[in-house]
C-alpha cells in the first residue's frame, strides 16, 4: 500500500528524522494561511501517488502567501498521470547545497532488507541504477540484528559525507530503519536528503510503501489508504477478500487460485482472446463471494463473455455452481458464459448448471477456445 | 521412494482445533497420513478426530510425547512466524506452513533464523506436499494424483492440481508433488526441490510450475543446465500479467522490469527445458 509524501515524512519524523516545517492544505485559502504562518518562502507540493510530480507542474516555489495561494489554486484539481490532486503540502523552503538519496527496500534475492544510498539524490533512483549503478551503495541489514552503527559510518564514508555530519546522518539512517521496520514497510525512501547551506541534513521528500499483509498490526497506517489508486471494482473486491485486477480485454475471468487465474488469462490470449481481468475467488468460495465476483466482472463494460474456470480441491464445484446460479438470478447478465468445473463435486456442479443457459467445457484449452468463439459471435 | 514425506512421516498439526486445521487433518488422515499429534495452546489434554489424536499445549511437548518429525501449520497469519519458530526450536525436521498472508518482515526473520539450523521449511502460502499412495501434508486433494515417476514442484496451488489431474488423465503419476508457495520470501525454493528429485530413485522426470516475480525460475534454469540429468518440463504463469501489479500471490509481481514470464521462459528453454504453451501440454512434453 502506498502512502503520501506528507504521511511518509510524518512517520519518519516520529522516528527522529528531521523534516521541514509544513502542513497539508485542501484549499487555496488554507494554503495562504499555512504559508503566512510559516513565513518566508514555501514549496507547494501536490500530494498524489505517482512519480514525476515536478515535471507535471505539481511542485512550485512560492515567495509570498499570495503566491502560495495562487499555486495551490492551480495545483489542486490538477490531473497528474490520471490522478486528481486533492491535497497540497505546504513546506518551508530550504536552501539546498547538495542532495543525497537514502532508501531501504527488501532484497528479494537475498531475503533481507537493503539500505541504498547515493550521493546523487533528487533524481529517480531507478534512473541512477540504470545509468550508473556504481553510484548506488548497498548495505544489507540482517533482519534479526537491525542496522548497525558501523554500517551507517561505512555508508556516510562511501558517499564522502563531511565528517561533521556523520552523527546527524546516523540519527537519520537509524530513524529511517526504525520507521521501515516499525511500520512493516517494503520501501522507505528519502529523496532527496539535503545538505542545507547551513550545513545540516533535512529530509525534504519522503515515500513509503507498506506491506498489505501486515496492516492488521498498523491500523493507523491502514487508514491512510488512498482509494483514488484503485478502481471502484478493485475496492469492492478488496472488501470481499477477492484478488481482482482490471485489464483492458473483453473476456471476464473468474477462477479459483492465483496461479490458475493467471494461467486462464494466458490461455485466453493464446487462443486469440484478451482477458478483461485477473480474478481469484480464493479457496472455499461460497455463494456470497461468487456473487460479488460476478457483479465486479460484469460492471466492466468491456466484458463481452465470462469464463468461469474452477478446479475443485478445497473449493467444492457444487458450491460454486450454486453461487453462480444465485448470482445470475440477481444480476441477470446478458453476456454468454463459459463454465468449466473440474475436481471435487464437479458432477454435482455440472448437473446444477445444466439447467442454466451456459456453455460448458471440459479442458482448460476447450474453455478458452469456446470463450473466444463466443466473443466472435457476440 | 519419494522426497520429504512418505508413509513413515509422523505428522504434527499446529492449529488442529481450528476449522481449517481440523478439516484438513481429517482429509490427511483419510489419505493414510500418520497424524500423531495436534497443537493448540490452551487446549492441551483434549483429543480430536474421534479421540484418536491428542492435543498438546506446545510443539515441544507434542514432539517429546509422540516422536513427531514433521509439522504442518494452519494458524492465522499473525501467529504464523511464532508457530514456525516454535516448531524449529522443538527440533522438527520439516515444517510446512500453509498459512497465506504472513507479513514479509516476519518471513525475513524466519529465513534468517532457519538458515542457521538444520530444519527445512516449506511455504508459507503453499498447498503442501503429496506423495501419492503414501501421505499428504497440507491441502492438495488426494484424489487428483496417482503414484508414478514424475516429480512436481510448483509456486501455485490449483494450477498444480490442474497439472496433476492432466497427468492422471494420461495415466501418468507423481513420485512427490511439492508446493513451495507464492510468497516472495519462503523457506524452500525450486533449486532445493530439483536437487532432491535429481537424487530420488523414484523420480525419472520433473515438471516445474513457475510464475512471474523474482528470479527463482532463472536460477532453476541454471541449476537444471549444470546439475540435472533428469528431463524437466515447465510452465510459467503470468505471460499476460501487467507490470507493477501483484497477481494474487504476494510474490507474483513484475518489478522494475524484473520477474517477467518471457525472461523465465527464455532462461528455461536455453537450459534445455521443454516449456509448455499451456499446462495441458505438459503430459505430452514429459513423454
Amino acid at each position: 500500500m502506498k502512502i503520501h509524501e506528507y504521511q511518509s515524512k510524518r512517520v519518519f519524523a516520529e522516528y527522529g528524522v528531521p523534516i521541514p516545517k509544513g502542513k497539508v492544505a485542501v484549499s487555496p485559502k488554507e494554503a495562504y494561511a499555512i504559508a503566512k504562518d510559516l513565513g518566508g518562502k514555501v514549496i507547494v507540493k501536490s500530494q498524489v501517488l505517482v512519480g514525476g510530480r515536478g515535471k507535471a507542474g505539481g511542485v512550485k516555489l512560492a515567495k509570498t502567501p499570495d503566491e502560495a495561494e495562487k499555486h495551490a489554486s492551480n495545483i489542486l484539481g490538477m490531473d497528474i498521470k490520471g490522478l486528481t490532486v486533492r491535497k497540497v503540502l505546504i513546506d518551508e523552503a530550504s536552501n539546498i547545497k547538495s542532495e543525497i538519496y537514502l532508501g531501504i527496500t527488501n532484497d528479494r534475492e537475498k531475503k533481507m532488507p537493503v539500505m541504498m544510498v547515493s550521493a546523487e539524490g533528487g533524481v529517480e533512483i531507478e534512473e541512477v541504477a540504470r545509468v550508473s549503478p556504481e553510484k548506488i551503495i548497498k548495505v544489507h541489514i540482517n533482519p534479526l540484528l537491525g542496522l548497525q552503527g558501523y554500517q551507517m559510518r561505512d555508508i556516510a564514508a562511501s558517499i564522502e559525507l563531511p565528517r561533521k555530519n556523520w552523527k546527524e546522518f546516523g540519527v537519520i539512517a537509524m530513524g529511517l530503519w526504525n520507521a521501515y521496520n516499525g511500520s512493516d514497510a517494503t520501501l522507505a525512501e528519502i529523496n532527496p536528503l539535503i545538505i542545507t547551506e547551513e550545513e545540516t541534513l533535512l529530509a525534504v521528500d519522503g515515500k513509503m510503501l507498506i506491506d498489505d499483509s501486515a496492516l492488521f498490526r498498523h491500523h493507523d497506517l491502514a487508514e491512510m489508504r488512498d482509494l483514488d489508486l484503485e478502481t471502484e471494482s478493485e475496492t469492492i473486491a478488496r472488501e470481499h477478500d477477492l484478488a481482482y485486477i482490471q485489464l483492458d480485454g473483453e473476456i471476464g475471468c473468474m477462477v479459483n487460485g492465483a496461479g490458475l487465474a493467471m494461467t486462464t488469462m494466458d490461455i485466453v490470449k493464446l487462443f486469440g482472446g484478451s482477458p478483461a481481468n485477473f480474478l481469484d475467488i480464493g479457496g472455499g468460495a461460497n455463494a456470497e463471494k461468487v456473487g460479488a465476483a460476478f457483479r465486479i466482472i460484469l460492471s466492466d463494460p468491456n466484458v463481452k463473455v465470462v469464463l468461469i474456470n474452477i478446479f475443485g480441491g478445497i473449493t467444492r464445484c457444487d458450491e460454486v455452481a450454486k453461487g453462480v446460479l444465485e448470482a445470475i438470478e440477481e444480476v441477470k447478465p446478458d453476456v454468454p458464459m463459459v463454465v468449466r468445473l473440474v475436481g471435487t463435486n464437479a458432477e454435482e456442479g455440472r448437473e446444477l448448471i445444466a439447467a442454466a443457459d451456459m456453455i460448458t467445457a471440459d479442458t482448460l484449452a476447450d474453455a478458452a477456445q469456446k470463450a473466444v468463439a463466443a466473443l466472435k459471435e457476440a | 521412494m519419494s522426497i520429504l514425506i512418505n508413509k513413515d512421516t509422523r505428522l504434527l498439526v499446529q492449529g488442529i482445533t481450528g476449522n481449517e486445521g481440523l478439516f484438513h487433518s481429517q482429509q490427511m488422515a483419510a489419505y493414510g497420513t500418520n497424524i500423531v499429534a495436534g497443537v493448540t495452546p490452551g487446549k492441551g489434554g483434549e483429543w480430536v478426530m474421534d479421540g484418536k489424536v491428542p492435543v498438546f499445549d506446545s510443539v515441544k511437548l507434542a514432539a517429546e510425547a509422540t516422536g513427531a518429525n514433521t509439522s504442518v501449520i494452519f494458524v492465522p497469519a499473525r501467529f504464523a512466524a511464532d508457530a514456525i519458530f516454535e516448531a524449529a526450536d522443538a527440533g522438527l525436521e520439516l515444517i510446512v506452513c500453509i498459512t497465506e498472508g504472513v507479513p514479509v518482515k516476519d518471513m525475513m526473520r524466519v529465513r534468517a533464523y532457519i538458515d542457521q539450523i538444520d530444519t527445512r521449511l516449506l511455504g508459507p502460502n503453499c498447498p503442501g506436499l503429496l506423495t501419492p499412495g503414501e501421505a499428504k501434508v497440507g491441502i492438495i486433494p488426494g484424489n487428483i494424483a496417482i503414484p508414478g515417476n514424475v516429480g512436481a514442484v510448483s509456486r501455485s496451488g490449483t494450477l498444480t492440481y490442474e497439472v496433476l489431474y492432466a497427468l492422471k488423465e494420461k495415466g501418468m503419476g507423481a513420485s512427490t508433488c511439492v508446493g513451495i508457495g507464492g510468497d516472495p520470501v519462503n523457506g524452500t525454493n525450486f533449486i532445493d526441490v530439483l536437487a532432491m528429485f535429481e537424487d530420488d530413485p523414484a523420480t525419472d522426470k520433473v515438471v516445474m510450475l513457475g510464475e512471474i516475480g523474482g528470479t527463482d525460475e532463472e536460477k532453476a534454469a541454471e541449476f537444471i543446465a549444470t546439475k540435472m540429468t533428469k528431463p524437466v518440463a515447465a510452465f510459467i504463469a503470468g505471460q499476460t500479467a501487467p507490470p507493477g501489479k501483484r497477481m494474487g500471490h504476494a510474490g507474483a509481481i513484475i518489478q522494475s522490469g524484473s520477474g517477467k514470464a518471457e525472461d523465465k521462459i527464455k532462461a528455461l528453454e536455453e537450459a534445455g527445458v521443454r516449456v509448455a504453451k499451456h499446462p495441458e501440454e505438459l503430459p505430452d512434453l514429459l513423454g
